[in-house]
């Protein structure tokens, strides 16, 4: 897909210029993390030292205990991963059913069906949160893990996904099916042994954005869960404050770093596929 | 289909299951899971924020009861509303320009032909993947009176601003955030988008004396028009939603100055248990959003280039 740039012919000072300005505007990007890394293992008294200590002179890594003993955080991070796991896995099931029947099956009253479900992407869920707390409130599934499953699978969050998977298999070439379908394959079969499997990329694509979409989820979490043990990684991490409700600046970055480390590691091994993933299956067409 | 047609006139001795009617009954199942979820968490709760919206429902008073439209009339009122819906309008109008702008110009920069540019690329995107609560938590840290940026700004010899305890710092604070945070999404489908404009359209132009600033509002902005429309719908609608970062920066402040529509609808339902007018703010809230949708792809007939 990589198409030659008409302005390569760049000469060797517009080439050192640009190198400039790319490390420039880097640096809004790279330094947050740095800072946030390296300002979790410094002792509380050196973090806001004058002048600025870029590379740590001295270290606490007490913090990090800090973190696990002031809340049940290791509970708390098990909390966001399994969530985000069954969201992600969830929603690849239903977007993809979803979406490869409206591309490919004709049924009476689809298109009508299917602006229904796309009213899913014009409704923000902070539209629908005061009645979305109301009904887990009346089914008795307030402060449980249960809103921040249910709600993201088969709700408003899940339509994205429904979408992306539907423009997919609308550009699949449609003679594969055809030709297993005179073979005797049933619609069941022709979905998950020739569609399925050649959507693997559209798939990853919905993989990605779900699970980011799960994973930084503030709100909801805020307004359905009550008790400590049951907050998730966003939630956890406000919660280190002092009796002035004060950030505990060192807790607070140490349990970020926790967070997002992870996460930003895996990316840049995978860089590729997260970014050329969501850029030509994510949103085109 | 094909066999649609033959199966029709075949005689009474068909099968009651013909392929469509299978077909048809795959098809239902298929959707089933999405369309239930939609009525069930999103149909449903829509017409119960209108319901909620015309009574005035206090929890800690124990109070429910129906008010037609006093609810509506007390927000058109709310002398808060004024200065809620200016914010939103600043942060929203703030982060697109910002957003768009900044996402045009690095997808420039990463699509040059250059060694070790996939580096920049992942630096520019990384942010993306990073918990949205522990970047504002860094910000947050960084844009203190004695923090990081103001520490770094001392070091060249200039007084840094307390960043976010005045109100035109604050706004700029939580956009500029809000933009490192998710630019690299922008950035990237304008790479694509840049990508897929054909090189021979460059090189005529070039043979025409064309300059660099005529080829790129001549030629590259009109064929990725289409993609600077579809972000810029993501954008504002996503403008509109911002929570976390206001809560974990500002928690509105200072004064109102940054209270977004969404914080102060949290504030009204989840803080006073005003969960009626909290309805109406929603109601407004979707009013906005559907009115801004509906005009972006009208504009998209007149403005966009051509579409495929």
């Amino acid at each position: 897909m990589r198409t030659e740039n008409p302005r390569s012919e760049l000469s060797p000072r517009a080439r050192v210029a640009l190198y400039g300005l790319l490390c420039v505007l880097a640096i809004p990007f790279v330094f947050p993390t740095w800072w946030m890394v390296t300002s979790s293992v410094k002792p509380i008294s050196d973090i806001f030292a004058f002048p600025p200590e870029l590379i740590p002179s001295r270290f606490d890594w007490s913090t990090y205990a800090e973190v696990f003993k002031l809340q049940p955080f290791a509970q708390q991070y098990w909390n966001s991963c399994y969530i985000a796991a069954i969201v992600t896995v969830g929603t690849m099931a239903v977007s993809s059913m979803a979406g490869y029947a409206f591309a490919r099956i004709k049924f009476p009253g689809a298109n009508l069906i299917f602006m229904v479900v796309l009213l899913g992407l014009l409704i923000p869920s902070e539209v629908t949160i005061v009645p979305l707390f109301q009904m887990f409130l009346k089914w008795g599934l307030v402060n449980t893990h249960w809103p921040l499953i249910l709600v993201p699978i088969f709700g408003a969050p899940s339509v994205f996904a429904t979408f992306v998977m539907r423009q997919f298999f609308i550009a699949l070439p449609v003679e594969l099916e055809e030709a297993a379908r005179v073979d005797g394959l049933s619609r069941f079969g022709i979905f998950f042994e020739i569609a399925l499997p050649l959507a693997k990329p559209a798939l990853a694509a919905v993989a990605i954005f779900t699970f980011l979409h799960s994973w930084n989820l503030y709100l909801e979490p805020i307004v359905f869960l009550t008790t400590p043990g049951n907050f998730t990684l966003p939630q956890a991490l406000t919660q280190y404050v002092d009796v002035y409700q004060g950030p505990m600046w060192n807790t607070q970055l140490a349990a970020a770093t926790l967070t997002a480390l992870p996460v930003l590691v895996v990316f840049i091994f995978a860089q590729r596929q997260f970014i050329e993933g969501l850029a030509h299956t994510g949103l085109k067409g | 289909m094909p066999i649609a047609a033959s199966t029709a006139d075949r005689p009474r001795n068909r099968p009651f299951w013909t392929m469509e009617r299978r077909d048809a009954v795959a098809g239902y199942l298929f959707i089933a899971p999405q369309l239930i979820g939609i009525v069930l968490f999103v149909l449903i709760p829509l017409g119960l924020v209108v319901w909620y919206s015309l009574h005035e429902w206090n929890v800690l008073a124990g109070t429910f009861r129906f008010v037609g439209d006093a609810n509506y009339k007390k927000l058109a009122a709310d002398p808060a509303l004024p200065e809620v819906l200016g914010a939103t309008a600043i942060f929203s109008a703030g982060l697109v320009v910002f957003n768009l702008s900044l996402a045009l110009l690095l997808a420039i920069l990463v699509n040059q032909k250059l060694r070790g540019i996939t580096v920049f690329r992942t630096i520019f995107f990384s942010p993306v993947v990073v918990s949205l609560v522990a970047w504002t938590i860094v910000w947050n840290f960084l844009l203190q009176a004695n923090g990081g940026i103001n520490g770094l700004l001392q070091v060249i010899g200039i007084t840094g601003p307390n960043w976010l305890r005045s109100p035109p710092t604050a706004m700029a604070s939580v956009i500029v955030v809000q933009v490192f945070k998710n630019v690299g999404l922008n950035m990237v489908l304008f790479l694509a988008a840049l990508q897929g404009v054909p090189r021979e359209l460059y090189e005529a132009a070039r043979v025409d004396g064309a300059s660099r600033w005529t080829q790129f509002h001549a030629i590259t902005v009109p064929l990725i028009s289409p993609t600077i429309l579809l972000t810029m719908i993501i954008t504002i609608v996503g403008s509109l939603q911002v929570f976390a970062q206001i809560a974990v920066l500002t928690q509105g402040g200072p004064g109102m100055s940054t209270t977004v529509l969404v914080y102060y609808l949290y504030q009204q339902a989840f803080q006073f248990h005003r969960f009626g007018y909290g309805a109406t703010i929603s109601i407004l809230l979707f009013g906005i959003v559907a009115v801004l949708t509906f005009a972006q792809w009208q504009m998209r007939k007149r403005i966009v280039f051509y579409e495929n």
